[in-house]
């Protein structure tokens, strides 16, 4: 496809500015190309200063690394916006009545929308089946990853349902834009992220155990080697909350506590940036030095709560997600208003047929991959990996999905050779717990290399700050 | 507060000290070894850090010479000595990284600083000739850690954990460098008062900042056994063994220390009382040695009790 194809958010197929950002384009027709370039090297100096870094694995001490910045920001409407944060919300909705539904009374099953083969997805926990969670709600923190195709057209592309991350970066992008270009935020009403912390903090504290009046809530993080440590210790912080690791929490008398200077204290909500799989050594994962030893049978009694619950992978598995629009009609009786990706579950025949027919215009994903690995990118792969893929698929067709390539948007990017543009997508992060919402902002993933469509961070992806105009008169 | 993040806090805060004296005793060192001394040999005046702050089996298998040159990389730039100024350095800023949440973000984004530029002079290279300026900058980079830590820091346990961390290590550094440098000092015949003398005790005030003191307080020429009573008796001395202890002690009454207030209490008691001629006749280094001791005990008192996490 060429660049033509591809929906440019800031200028028309007519090279002419759209009116979002005629304000941005106005103030880059007055900045010279090195005063750019000075701060975009001024952003960087500022992020390492404050430690906005993530580790590589494998790597020495010291080779901490930064996630690249754009300075130049994405803007959407807020007409944009509420389309897109309803469409969130009500994604969310569904897909915690989807979780309740499977681990109670299994009713989507027995109406046949989702195969009962979902129970024995490796996602699915036995273990919690039964089990009430305050308010009925699984995913307290959810990222929904949105493409944009055209001037109206929104997808989703996946839930992200687990321990999402990426939240800090919409804060700190935000704050770096306000140091930078501060004159940019007198021409733009850009609606404020800020509170993100105080409402994920209400949030948390809505879902303690019932009967617990002043809730201690806290972080548990995997520690200062995890590669979001940053995000942990930053979110921590801003809520004014204990960044605990596995080895500062026990169990006792059916109950959690830390250990403190001045004795053991109980905690009473755990938003926990750790998979299932190490968050107890006695019910999952026996090696794992992470986790909190007797933690799941204490939260199976209702002593404690955990921010997301246990068994939500089953719900942003990438072949369910092919059901989340006919969830939406089944639980909540309304009509999607954001679509899905078209998409191919290979498990049924007339769709792997057509996939294997069509592997060279396709992108395929694996079930359970995330960070853009296990990914064939068709148009892209040679004849070899294509080959390859075909055999992996014939060998295990249900661990695979098949979408069409997508025409991502592109926003203006500065890149080495001036302001180019590059394709985004967005993650909004959706929070439930006393409500359901999310602050006006988002994530703005976008691949910094040109014509490269995967914005992964851990394939080279950077990040934007993402600009939510208020609204001058309703949309 | 978290036994976890207090024990980082502590730590820390005596990583930082101990990197800053580390710098004061290189510096120290540098500054005898320039004047032209008969008595003493490169050898003489450069043994005496490795063993206040090394380990002399480690120097001698690595590096054999006593030298400017290798003195200064062992205990300032060698990763393999963990009490070198660049591991004590890396070792703070670790520590500070895994509890950043439990300090002001500034506080934080200092040390911080203070890391991504040690790290950025390394890759600059650190040669003899930047001995001075290494040591003043360890110096002043703690001066400002001490600044920020007292200017942003809520006034609870955690402040108080820094607090403890800084004292607990500066009192063992004074009395060390006191201990050893004394007798390094003390002339063998009793030619004292020359040049050579003014500028070497002078040195060692200087090494603990406390050269303007001295004059501020006794108004008269350099005497070695009034030297040691500053930096041991006076309470006014910032980094004196009886003000690390003056600071140490509501410190851990406020932290509710049982064993570590009274062991505090007894080494304060023998600081608070104690007489400058008694001192002498027992024997300074016999009193160093045990306050040293002690001091250790301190510090293990506090980590058991407040610090280690037990299961």
């Amino acid at each position: 496809m060429s660049p033509k194809h591809y929906y440019n958010e800031m200028v028309d197929p007519q090279d002419r500015v759209r009116s979002l950002y005629a304000g941005t384009a106005e103030w880059l027709s007055g900045i010279r190309p090195e005063q750019l370039e000075e701060k975009r090297a001024e952003a960087e100096i500022l992020f390492r200063r404050v430690g906005i870094t993530f580790n590589v694995y494998g790597e020495e001490a010291g080779a901490e690394r930064l996630i690249p910045f754009d300075i130049m920001p994405r803007i959407l409407s807020a007409c944009e916006w509420q389309t897109i944060s309803k469409g969130a919300i009500q994604r969310v909705r569904a897909l915690n009545a989807f979780l309740w539904d499977i681990y109670h009374e299994r009713e989507i099953i027995r109406a046949g929308i989702v195969p009962e083969s979902v129970l024995t997805n490796p996602m699915y926990r036995p273990e919690m089946i039964g089990v009430d969670v305050p308010g009925g709600i699984y995913a307290h923190i959810a990222g929904i990853d949105i493409v944009r195709t055209g001037e109206n057209q929104f997808h989703v592309l996946e839930d992200n349902l687990r321990t999402p991350s990426g939240v800090s970066y919409m804060l700190e992008n935000r704050k770096m834009m306000m140091r930078l270009f501060p004159e940019l935020f007198h021409r733009h009403p850009i609606a404020p992220v800020e509170h993100y912390p105080q409402v994920l903090l209400d949030n948390l504290r809505a879902v303690a155990p019932p009967g617990v009046r002043n809730p201690t809530v806290v972080l548990l993080t995997p520690g200062a080697y995890n590669s979001a440590y940053f995000e942990h210790a930053f979110l921590a912080q801003q809520m004014g909350i204990e960044l605990v690791e596995g080895q500062d929490l026990f169990v006792r008398d059916d109950a959690v506590f830390m250990r403190t200077t001045g004795g053991s204290r109980r905690v009473d909500v755990i938003y926990r940036r750790l998979d299932d799989d190490f968050v107890d050594p006695l019910a999952f994962r026996p090696d794992s030095m992470l986790g909190v030893p007797g933690l799941i049978s204490v939260y199976r009694n209702g002593g404690v709560s955990l921010a997301n619950a246990i068994g939500t992978g089953v719900a942003d598995d990438k072949a369910i997600y092919t059901y989340v629009p006919e969830m939406v009609k089944f639980y909540l009786g309304e009509s999607p208003v954001l679509e899905n990706v078209p998409t191919y579950r290979l498990a049924r025949q007339d769709d792997l047929a057509y996939v294997l027919e069509h592997l060279s215009e396709l992108v395929v994903k694996e079930v359970q991959g995330s960070g853009g690995y296990g990914m064939l990118v068709g148009p892209a792969a040679s004849k070899a990996m294509l080959s390859d893929f075909r055999a992996r698929i014939l060998d295990k067709p249900e661990n695979y999905i098949a979408q069409p390539t997508l025409a991502l948007s592109t926003c203006p990017t500065l890149v080495e050779q001036g302001i180019a543009p590059r394709h985004v997508d967005l993650r909004p992060f959706v929070l439930s717990g006393k409500t359901v919402s999310l602050v006006p902002g988002a994530l703005t993933r976008v691949a910094m290399k040109e014509g490269s469509l995967v914005v992964n961070s851990s394939q080279g992806g950077g990040t934007k700050d993402t600009w939510i105009l208020e609204a001058r008169t309703p949309c | 507060m978290l036994s976890r993040t207090a024990d980082h806090l502590y730590w820390m805060a005596r990583y930082i000290e101990r990197a800053e004296n580390m710098a004061r005793l290189l510096d120290i060192t540098h500054k005898m070894s320039l004047v032209p001394n008969a008595r003493r040999s490169e050898e003489t005046i450069w043994q005496p850090p490795v063993s206040i702050a090394g380990n002399i089996a480690a120097f001698a298998q690595d590096y054999g010479v006593y030298s400017t040159h290798n003195v200064f990389r062992y205990l300032a730039l060698d990763i393999r000595n963990s009490s070198s100024i660049v591991s004590t350095l890396n070792s703070a800023r670790e520590n500070a990284r895994a509890v950043r949440v439990a300090m002001p973000s500034e506080m934080w984004e200092n040390i911080n600083a203070l890391w991504l530029e040690l790290h950025a002079r390394l890759r600059n290279g650190i040669g003899e000739g930047d001995l001075g300026e290494f040591c003043d900058w360890v110096k002043s980079s703690s001066h400002l850690f001490r600044g920020v830590t007292f200017g942003t820091m809520l006034r609870d346990d955690a402040f108080h954990f820094v607090q403890l961390g800084g004292a607990v290590e500066r009192a063992d550094n004074t009395a060390r460098l006191l201990d050893v440098k004394y007798h390094l000092l003390l002339p063998a015949s009793e030619e004292v008062g020359g040049a050579l003398d003014y500028y070497e005790w002078s040195a060692l005030l200087r090494a603990v900042s406390s050269f303007q003191a001295y004059q501020k307080i006794y108004r008269d020429r350099i005497e070695p056994w009034r030297v040691a009573e500053l930096l041991v008796l006076r309470a006014d001395l910032p980094r004196s063994l009886h003000a690390c202890l003056d600071q140490l002690m509501p410190l851990l009454e406020k932290l509710g220390g049982n064993e570590s207030l009274r062991l505090a209490g007894e080494l304060h008691a023998r600081l608070h009382y104690g007489r400058m001629e008694d001192i002498f006749q027992e024997g300074l280094h016999e009193f160093l040695s045990e306050f040293i001791l002690d001091n250790s005990q301190l510090g293990a008192e506090i980590q058991r009790s407040f610090l280690s996490t037990p299961v």
